[in-house]
Parts: structure tokens; C-alpha cells; sequence
């Protein structure tokens, strides 16, 4: 099932173009945004929940328009903004409890959803204190519970995982797939951080300049390139003895491709499985350790490759 | 085997009452109430906001301060007439609340940041905006809020002096009549400062701010009204200078209750310029009220 789907999607503010002609469709699961800074993530987000009229073409959200069904949409949708969105001065369970009304939820069950949702983003006891005395990773997780108490069956996170440590990066990250995998419910989370986004989702949507770069599965984007890195050791004792370019000269008279990327990795091309066997032959007959024989993968940076001003601001935050 | 286990497992049994279980996470299946449930949710929690009800100690000081002496005064005075047996109260309804304006002022000012400037400082207004509430019903919620705690605050003397005058066995309907006048002028006192108060309020997230500029716009302009009147009374134009109280919400609000209901007047100050004048200061309450409300429609669209 679709959860999100545009066409044509465009919006103009009076001196820039936020998004240009986007057409995507977005499956459930753990769907990732990626873009720079002003790509146009914010701006679709304002749109999807239908806040901000698109200046052209449509959107679709759980398979009601943006444009007409702004209301059922965001009883549907609970959204976590980027930016800090708590009073300091009320527990967050007063404060979860008043969202969860806001979303129309009886005061009998704003309390029970507020008590369990809170339990499953890992907040025990620390739910009756003042928000202004959590820590950053707390309030992330009282940040995603607003936006999880009314059960919905989408929720946009925006930066999820700013100004997490990583240890806390990788909790929320884990609460993000569970959100999926064990709450059923579809997750579309943007980051400009790509090793994140391989890590946790299913798909990518990549946006830039509001134009599509490209969408597809994570697996499509990570997939195994057909080059193997191969790492060796010096040879003991002789610290003037070349290894990589003896392995080099050795791997060329086998007949194979080979070059060398950057610091001790040899990239070989794989044509076969009897590369495999060149390799151990080679190594063996050198006299120096194998440290590492592995098949490279693709990295979602790579779809920035094309645009270096873009990779730069993003890929390596 | 399975005889070993069975007293053993009953035992577990017995124990379970204090160990938490995950039980896994279970859907909302319960109604949802939409926009109109939501916007009387808020304006209940905010009405109680505004008096520091549901929030800490410290919050609570200043409305319920302001309670106290705007009912002081009102429970000295009943209580001197019903003693004395004068037989009437020695000013009227709607006079109490302009001597008085000076405390709806602070608490106004006092009250309506914590409704509007406290969203927009934590950045909350969003997370409302997110869900099925429209901006309209959010203003809606919290200026009915804000107008429903003044006019609690403004009927407090009213009621005071209206069943101390009971109390003092005083003539029935005229303090019944009077009484009325009163409510009608706490109304629009709700109204008025609700609509300026919020307005000013919802333009800056900083709470100081807010006070400041709700505080200064009514003291200003009660002092301004005033010395320009003293001025034209002074120079013989006191028919005309009437139409200072237009500059002051205190003055505007007695001189047309005043009017509408030819209430006893004996301060040169209230009053209205001529019957034109008397539908002038009538529509322009009207104005303020709507004019501010819309503004704030206006303001919150745009987030």
C-alpha cells in the first residue's frame, strides 16, 4: 500500500522554488528523506500534513488529499518536528496527555495511551518530573511519544536523531525501526546523516534543489558492487618491501584488474569466482598476512557523486 | 514432572500483581473526537492556565492575588453598609469595575502571556497545528479562555455586592437591575481586554514583553484619556471631551453602560457625548473585540 504519493508536486515561495515538479510514491515501512539543508524536506513535510497549499500538482497521504483533507490527515498522522517543541515546566506526562487530546483522544484513554506510550520510548519514572530537567535524548523520546499517543498509522520525523550522542543516536534509531516493526506503524524520517538512513530504512527518497535524485530500496542503494578490497600486511622485517605494488605486479600477470584506492586496499575487479583463487595464490606466494578480502558495496553518498557541492553538505555532517 | 512443577508455577502465579509485563504495543481502537472536542479540551486546560490551576505553586500567586483584591474592596464595602444599614450601596455596579480597571489590567497582563506567548516560545504551536485543530480553533479556544478567567475575575465583586445587597435586605430591583448592568459591563471588560491582551500578547514568545506592552497600552492609555479630558473639561469642552473615552477601555465600557441603561452618574468623567456618540462608543466596542480577534485569526495562520 502507498502511504505517501505526489505528483507533480510544486511549491514557490515569492524568491525561492522549495519544490520542483516532485512526483514520488513512498510504500509503508521505514522510509528515509534525504537533502541538504533547503532541499525541500521541511516544506514537504508542511505540505503532506496539509498546512501549506501546494503552489502546484497534488499529494496524497494515506490516500487522502492534502489539499481537501487536511483534518483526517493529521488525525491519521503524528509528525516530530525538528526543532525543540516542549515546555520546560509541566511533566511529560501532563504534557503528552494534553497532546494526546488534542488529537481528540477521551481523557480516560489520553491517559492510558500516554502511560504506555511512554513506556515503550524507555521513560519510567523520569515521566513525572519537569521536562526542563531531561537530558536531550529524553526529550527526543517525549518528542516522538506526542507524536505516537493518538495511534497513528503514519508518523514524519523530522531529525530524529539531532543533537544526539551516538549512543543515544543509536536508541532512537532502534526505537525508529520498532516504531515499524513492532507498532505497525510507517515511518518517514529525514536526515542529512546517509550512514543513519542505510542503517534504518527500507527506502530512500534522496531530494535536492525540490527535485527527486532518486527513490529506491535501501538494498538497491547498498548493493554489492563487483570489486573486491583486498588489504595485506607488510612483509615482516623489511619495511623498504613494497607490498601493495608487489601484490599489484602479481594480480596484473594473473591477467586481473587491478588498482589501488586511496591508502593499503587494493580494489580488484571481480569477473569470477577463480579471482578468489588468484588472490589466495598471490598473497601466499608474497609471504604477507591477508587482513581483509571483501566484496565493496554501493553507499547512498555515491548518488550524490554527480553534484560534489551537495556531497560535500551532506554526506560527510 | 509436571507434578514438581505445578505448586511452583501457582506460587509464580500469585506473584505476578508486582511485576511489570511488557505486553507489547496495542492499537487505539476507541473514538476520535475531532476539532470540537479538541478546542473545548484547550480552552478548559487554559482557562485553568490562566489562573495557575494544573501548574505550579508560583503560577498560582499572581491571578489568585489579583482575585483577592479585585474582591476585597467589594466584601469592606457590603459589609460597612449592611452594618451601617444604610439601606444602599455606596457606589455603583459598574463604577466599582472602573476604579478597579487598574487590577484587570495587571492581571490581564499578567495572564494572557501565559496563554500565547509560552506556545510560541517552546515552539509548540506546531505539535497543535499538527493534528486535526485548526489555527482558528486555537485562537478561538484561548481567547475564549482569556475572556472566560476576566470575566470570572470581573463577576467576583459583582456577585459580592450584589448578595451582600440581599444580605442587607437593600431594595430588591434596583440591585437586581444594577446588578445586570454590572454583568453586561464585566462582559464587554472580558470582552475588550481579552481581544487587546491576547493580540498584544501573541506578537511576541517572550513573556516579559507581553506584560510590558499589555501593561503600558491600558495604563497609557487610561492616563491619556484622562489628562486630555481634564484638559477640555478645564477649557469648557467637557460634552465633546467625552470622546477621549474612546482612547481608554475602562472609560469607553462605563460611559456606554452608563448611556444604555441611564445609570446614576455623578462623575464628570463618564459619559457620552450624544446619543450618536452613545451608538459610536457601542459599535466601537464591537470593533475592538472583533477587529483583535480577527487580527489574531490573522496572525496564526501563518505558522
Amino acid at each position: 500500500m502507498s502511504v505517501i504519493t505526489t505528483d507533480n508536486l510544486t511549491k514557490r515561495f515569492p524568491r525561492v522554488t522549495a519544490l520542483d515538479h516532485l512526483t514520488v510514491e513512498v510504500q509503508s515501512g521505514v522510509v528515509g528523506l534525504v537533502g541538504a539543508n533547503g532541499a525541500g524536506k521541511s516544506t514537504l513535510i508542511k505540505i503532506l500534513l496539509g498546512l501549506s497549499p501546494a503552489t502546484e500538482g497534488t499529494a496524497r497521504v494515506l490516500g487522502l488529499d492534502v489539499a481537501t483533507e487536511g483534518g483526517a490527515i493529521r488525525e491519521r498522522v503524528g509528525y516530530m518536528p525538528e526543532h525543540d517543541c516542549l515546555p520546560p515546566d509541566v511533566t511529560a506526562t501532563e504534557f503528552v496527555v494534553h497532546m494526546a487530546r488534542m488529537s481528540g483522544l477521551p481523557a480516560t484513554a489520553a491517559r492510558e495511551r500516554t502511560a504506555d506510550i511512554l513506556r515503550h520510548v524507555g521513560l519510567y519514572e523520569e515521566r513525572y518530573r519537569p521536562i526542563g530537567t531531561y537530558s536531550t535524548g529524553m526529550k527526543q523520546r517525549v518528542k516522538l511519544a506526542q507524536a505516537l499517543v493518538h495511534d497513528p498509522q503514519l508518523v514524519l520525523l523530522d531529525e530524529p536523531t539531532n543533537g544526539l550522542d551516538p549512543v543515544g543516536r543509536d536508541d532512537m534509531l532502534g526505537l525508529i525501526r520498532r516504531v515499524h516493526s513492532e507498532f505497525g506503524i510507517s515511518v518517514l524520517v529525514t536526515s542529512h546523516l546517509l550512514g543513519e538512513l542505510e542503517r534504518t530504512c527500507d527506502h530512500v527518497v534522496v531530494i535536492d534543489g525540490g527535485k527527486l535524485l532518486r527513490s529506491s530500496s535501501t538494498a538497491d542503494m547498498t548493493a554489492y558492487t563487483q570489486m573486491l578490497a583486498v588489504e595485506v600486511t607488510e612483509r615482516q622485517g623489511e619495511p623498504e618491501f613494497d607490498a601493495d605494488a608487489a601484490l599489484l605486479a602479481r594480480l596484473a600477470e594473473a591477467g586481473l584488474n587491478a588498482t589501488v584506492d586511496g591508502g593499503h586496499v587494493v580494489l580488484v575487479e571481480l569477473t569470477g569466482d577463480e579471482v578468489y583463487d588468484a588472490i589466495r595464490d598471490a598473497v601466499a606466494d608474497l609471504g604477507v598476512g591477508l587482513v581483509r578480502l571483501e566484496q565493496r558495496r554501493h553507499h547512498i553518498s555515491e548518488v550524490f557523486a554527480v553534484n560534489p557541492a551537495v556531497e560535500e553538505e551532506v554526506a560527510h555532517v | 514432572m509436571s507434578d514438581i512443577r505445578t505448586p511452583d508455577a501457582h506460587t509464580r502465579e500469585g506473584a505476578r500483581a508486582d511485576v511489570i509485563h511488557d505486553i507489547g504495543y496495542r492499537h487505539y481502537e476507541g473514538p476520535r473526537l475531532g476539532p470540537g472536542y479538541a478546542t473545548r479540551s484547550l480552552y478548559t486546560s487554559s482557562l485553568r492556565g490562566a489562573f495557575g490551576l494544573g501548574r505550579s505553586g508560583k503560577s498560582k500567586i499572581l491571578p489568585m492575588a489579583m482575585c483577592v483584591i479585585m474582591a476585597l474592596p467589594a466584601v469592606i464595602m457590603v459589609a460597612v453598609s449592611v452594618y451601617l444599614k444604610s439601606g444602599k450601596l455606596p457606589i455603583e455596579y459598574t463604577y466599582y469595575l472602573t476604579i478597579m480597571q487598574f487590577v484587570i489590567a495587571v492581571f490581564t497582563a499578567a495572564q494572557a502571556p501565559v496563554l500565547f506567548s509560552r506556545d510560541l516560545r517552546f515552539m509548540t504551536v506546531p505539535l497543535y497545528f499538527s493534528r486535526p485543530l485548526r489555527s482558528s480553533d486555537y485562537v478561538r479556544a484561548k481567547f475564549a479562555a482569556i475572556a472566560s478567567a476576566i470575566f470570572i475575575l470581573t463577576m467576583l465583586p459583582m456577585l459580592i455586592m450584589w448578595i451582600g445587597s440581599m444580605l442587607g435586605s437593600m431594595a430588591f430591583t434596583y440591585n437586581l437591575e444594577h446588578f445586570g448592568y454590572g454583568v453586561l459591563a464585566a462582559a464587554l471588560y472580558a470582552l475588550v481586554y481579552a481581544g487587546i491582551g491576547s493580540l498584544l500578547a501573541s506578537l511576541t514568545p517572550r513573556r516579559g514583553f507581553g506584560v510590558a506592552a499589555i501593561i503600558a497600552t491600558f495604563m497609557v492609555s487610561q492616563g491619556l484619556a484622562q489628562a486630555i479630558f481634564g484638559v477640555m473639561r478645564f477649557k469648557g469642552h467637557e460634552v465633546s471631551g467625552h470622546w477621549v473615552a474612546m482612547l481608554n477601555p475602562g472609560m469607553l465600557i462605563d460611559s456606554t453602560v452608563q448611556w444604555i441603561f441611564n445609570v446614576p452618574n455623578d462623575r464628570p468623567n463618564i459619559g457620552v457625548p450624544s446619543t450618536l456618540g452613545g451608538v459610536v462608543f457601542l459599535v466601537w466596542i464591537a470593533v475592538l473585540v472583533c477587529g483583535t480577534f480577527a487580527l489574531l485569526v490573522r496572525r496564526y495562520r501563518k505558522i
